[in-house]
């Protein structure tokens, strides 16, 4: 009778312990899908495929880029709000996108609370960039250059975007008036540079380190200086209290269980202690960051306050 | 730089690397034939496999695929009236003719010889000049943009010289319909009638299926007994050698297709698709008749099937210089260079001029390649494609266009939107509304639009902001441009109804 008491124990114990790790076993057992916004050949398309082989040998399964770009990465956003919420898509996503995006388009077909980031991985300081043999040598320079000819042209990515607003952000704190022109894309901005089309870039700390014999960075927009611009000064150094930029992360549709959204932020946290990740993404000129679930809510918190309050300055607000 | 040739050679002509050449070759070709996959998609769906390579292989792989992915295009729009990548639009005005004729084969042959002498125009350029060429790239700012976009406007006085008015109205929908989404200068949102999913805009390829094709499938369904399968195809002895010295002959059209599909592809932002339509107005424009475009000519083929090619080596002439992407295809290979830690500009000439020079002539190999390859499988299709009746061929090509305008942007909307820019489209061709200006407006809307209005903000630092426009020599160049190609086809008709009063 005992015997038969601890046989019936025991087997209710190891169904029990065999379900714990099924169910551990359960995610992930099938490729991942990792959704890029932009088009190929992009910045956040080199920095996912910079992770997606150590992301696959790190949670075991293959991980699949897919593309669904459009709107400046909504339409990829907007479907990630109706996407089946099991954790086998992720979207690649970008700050401040996704924070100005629905402030001022009405409706962009997603809410900046309801997009889940599990983890911000790096973040792209804006830089202040003009052509390598410009007269210009500093950001005195500049501002001096921008007082004696008002509508000093500014090219940069997008429109709304950390470039668009750092260049009216930066002009307020200077006291210049400044014309910003939007490239589809940060490479599409920098020929301008080069062929004298604009004065000087409001760019990203990438385009320098991809152009360093052609392009001038005058200062970084950023709390420490960028790793693969070691000689560049930041805004604060020069006194400019100016600190902007794209925070690139990972989210997950809105209502995916929280024991695979920590399977997946340590994954993501896991790539990113990869040493031969960390050399790549800051020899392109990205600063590595380390923002797990929480600190992102933290993060885009902080800077929805920042952009909100900018908008409302320069009267493109929509809600 | 011969020695470095040569040492390029001696990596290519190995087993391995020749067998990878012809596998991207065969890849690209299936690709390009079928409407939705262009060639951007297909390199950067491969970009994946050439992780495991090394940079060199990568790079001569994803080389081939490009270069047959262009010339694929032609197939499709050969045999069923649908470019199957934007660059072979201009293919589809004498190559779909040619094929009702019953002279498909003849025309793939042309495109193939076409295709494969405009690659090796485009890779010479790469290889002897590339670094003068580079700065044509640098000179082209956003008014120079804005004029080209209005000179590739006018180009539909000679697309549509039958009726000029419905040809700028199709120019106007097609501008009308390019301007829906978000706006690229200032992000305003326009026209989505609130739908979230149109924020994107409308692909240009999702319109090229519903316009070509929709109408097409709709037509073979509707006018079943004029059935193309059924027009005689005649088998022709001797046709390769014939058609081979028909195309040689004309050397000013497949040198002059060439040469503007080389410096289209070195302008960052513009590619085949513009390229194949400058080179087919420049063709009937020089041709002495101008009339017969359209009905099925060669020479209609030869140009624009030499022009997208010559953009392929074009494209990679700025991004190995300069570090910027000529053709959209360029951007994967940027960023496939980026991860390899191999950043374009002189360094690459000099330091890593094993793995640039092996690449340069791996394309050279590759378009060689493509002159079998291309032969054999262009004329096995062609022959499945003739063969099989309607109501299978129908079906098929229909299933292909839900397939492709879905692929794109792996978005079910834009199949939504195919489908109804294919009724429209079929609407518009019993209107006897040509595809080919609606299209052009999709592809130089944008274009043209940035262009505007960047130029207009690098204005603000004159006195006044209009004058950006005229106070550039480049600009001028193509205002000049403008002109005439707008007015030739007038002028031509003038002078024809002169020589004709004078022999009467």
């Amino acid at each position: 009778m005992k015997s038969a008491k601890w046989i019936v124990l025991l087997t209710v114990f190891a169904l029990l312990v065999s379900f714990q790790t099924a169910a551990w076993a359960k995610f992930p057992e099938k490729p991942l899908t990792y959704v890029i916004c932009f088009n190929p050949g992009g910045e956040s398309d080199i920095t996912a495929r910079i992770q997606q082989k150590p992301l696959e040998k790190i949670i075991g399964v293959p991980v699949v880029i897919v593309y669904k770009t459009g709107g400046g990465g909504a339409v990829g956003w907007s479907e990630m709000m109706r996407a089946t919420p099991d954790g086998y898509t992720v979207y690649g996503t970008n700050l401040p996108h996704t924070i100005v995006q629905p402030m001022t388009r009405g409706n962009a077909g997603y809410e900046t609370e309801k997009v889940d980031n599990i983890y911000f991985f790096e973040f792209t300081p804006n830089i202040l960039a003009v052509k390598a043999d410009s007269p210009i040598k500093t950001v005195q320079e500049f501002v001096d250059f921008a007082k004696k000819n008002p509508g000093a042209t500014v090219g940069g990515s997008g429109e709304p975007s950390a470039n668009s607003l750092g260049t009216a952000a930066f002009a307020k704190l200077t006291g210049t008036k400044l014309t910003y022109i939007s490239f589809t894309g940060s490479g599409a901005a920098v020929p301008a540079l080069l062929g004298g089309h604009v004065v000087a870039l409001m760019t990203y700390t990438s385009m320098a380190a991809e152009y360093p014999d052609k392009i001038r960075p005058l200062a970084v927009a950023a709390e420490k200086r960028a790793k693969a611009l070691p000689d560049v000064p930041t805004f604060k150094e020069l006194g400019f209290e100016y600190v902007e930029g794209a925070f690139r992360g990972v989210a997950v549709p809105p209502g995916t269980p929280g024991d695979v959204k920590k399977i997946l932020e340590q994954a993501f946290a896991k790539v990113n202690q990869d040493p031969e990740v960390i050399k790549k993404m800051e020899d392109l000129g990205f600063i590595m960051e380390d923002y797990g679930e929480d600190a992102s809510r933290t993060l885009v918190k902080k800077w929805t306050v920042y952009y909100g309050n900018l908008l409302k300055e320069l009267g493109l607000l929509k809600k | 730089m011969i020695e470095a040739v040569i040492k390029a050679f001696g990596h290519i002509l190995t087993l391995k690397v020749l067998l990878m050449i012809l596998a991207g070759l065969f890849g690209g070709l299936i690709s390009g034939a079928l409407p939705g996959l262009t060639a951007t998609m297909a390199v950067a769906l491969l970009v994946p496999f050439t992780f495991s390579m090394d940079p060199t292989e990568g790079l001569i792989v994803l080389g081939a695929i490009y270069m047959a992915c262009i010339y694929g295009g032609a197939f499709s729009a050969i045999l069923v009236n649908t470019p199957g990548t934007p660059s072979s639009i201009g293919t589809t005005f004498d190559g779909y003719p040619m094929a009702k004729k019953g002279e498909g084969e003849r025309a793939i042959l042309v495109a193939t010889y076409a295709s494969v002498y405009g690659g090796i125009v485009g890779v010479i350029f790469l290889l002897f000049l590339s670094p003068p060429l580079a700065n044509v790239a640098l000179r082209f700012g956003p008014p120079e943009y804005f004029w080209m976009a209005v000179f590739g406007i006018t180009i539909i006085s000679s697309l549509a010289s039958k009726n000029v008015l419905k040809g700028f109205l199709g120019g106007a929908i097609g501008l009308l319909i390019s301007t829906i989404g978000i706006a690229p200068i200032g992000g305003d949102v326009r026209f989505t009638a609130g739908f979230p999913q149109l924020q994107g805009g409308i692909e240009l390829i999702v319109a090229l299926i519903g316009f070509f094709c929709i109408p097409e499938v709709l037509t073979m369904i509707t006018e079943r007994d004029k059935t193309f399968h059924i027009a005689e195809t005649k088998h022709e002895k001797g046709i390769l050698v014939r058609t081979f010295m028909e195309v040689m002959k004309r050397q000013g059209n497949l040198l002059r297709s060439s040469i503007i599909g080389t410096i289209v592809g070195i302008l960052p932002g513009a590619g085949g698709s513009v390229a194949n339509l400058v080179a087919y107005n420049e063709a009937v424009r020089v041709s002495k008749t101008p009339e017969k475009f359209g009905t099925g000519v060669i020479d209609g083929i030869i140009a624009t099937e030499s022009s997208n090619n010559a953009v392929v080596g074009g494209g990679i002439i700025p991004l190995v210089t300069l570090g910027i992407p000529g053709a959209p295809p360029d951007a994967i290979l940027y960023g496939v260079l980026l991860i390899h830690g191999l950043r374009p500009g002189p360094e690459l000439f000099s330091m890593h001029s094993d793995i640039i020079f092996t690449f340069i002539m791996s394309l050279f190999v590759a378009t060689i390649f493509m002159l079998p390859v291309g032969v054999i499988s262009g004329r096995l299709l062609h022959r499945t494609v003739v063969r099989i009746p309607i109501r299978f061929l129908a079906p098929a090509i229909f299933f292909l266009t839900i397939i492709g305008s879905y692929s794109i942007r792996n978005n079910v909307t834009d199949v939504f939107i195919m489908l109804t820019l294919g009724v429209l489209g079929y609407v518009l061709k019993r209107l006897e509304f040509h595809p080919g200006p609606i299209t052009l407006g999709l592809i130089l809307g944008p274009i043209g639009e940035m262009g505007f209005v960047q130029a207009l903000l690098m204005g603000q630092m004159l006195p006044n902001k209009w004058m950006i426009f005229f106070n550039r020599p480049l600009s001028w160049v193509l205002i000049v441009l403008s002109v005439v190609s707008l007015c030739w086809p007038l002028l031509i008709r003038q002078f024809a109804k002169g020589w004709k009063i004078k022999e009467m």
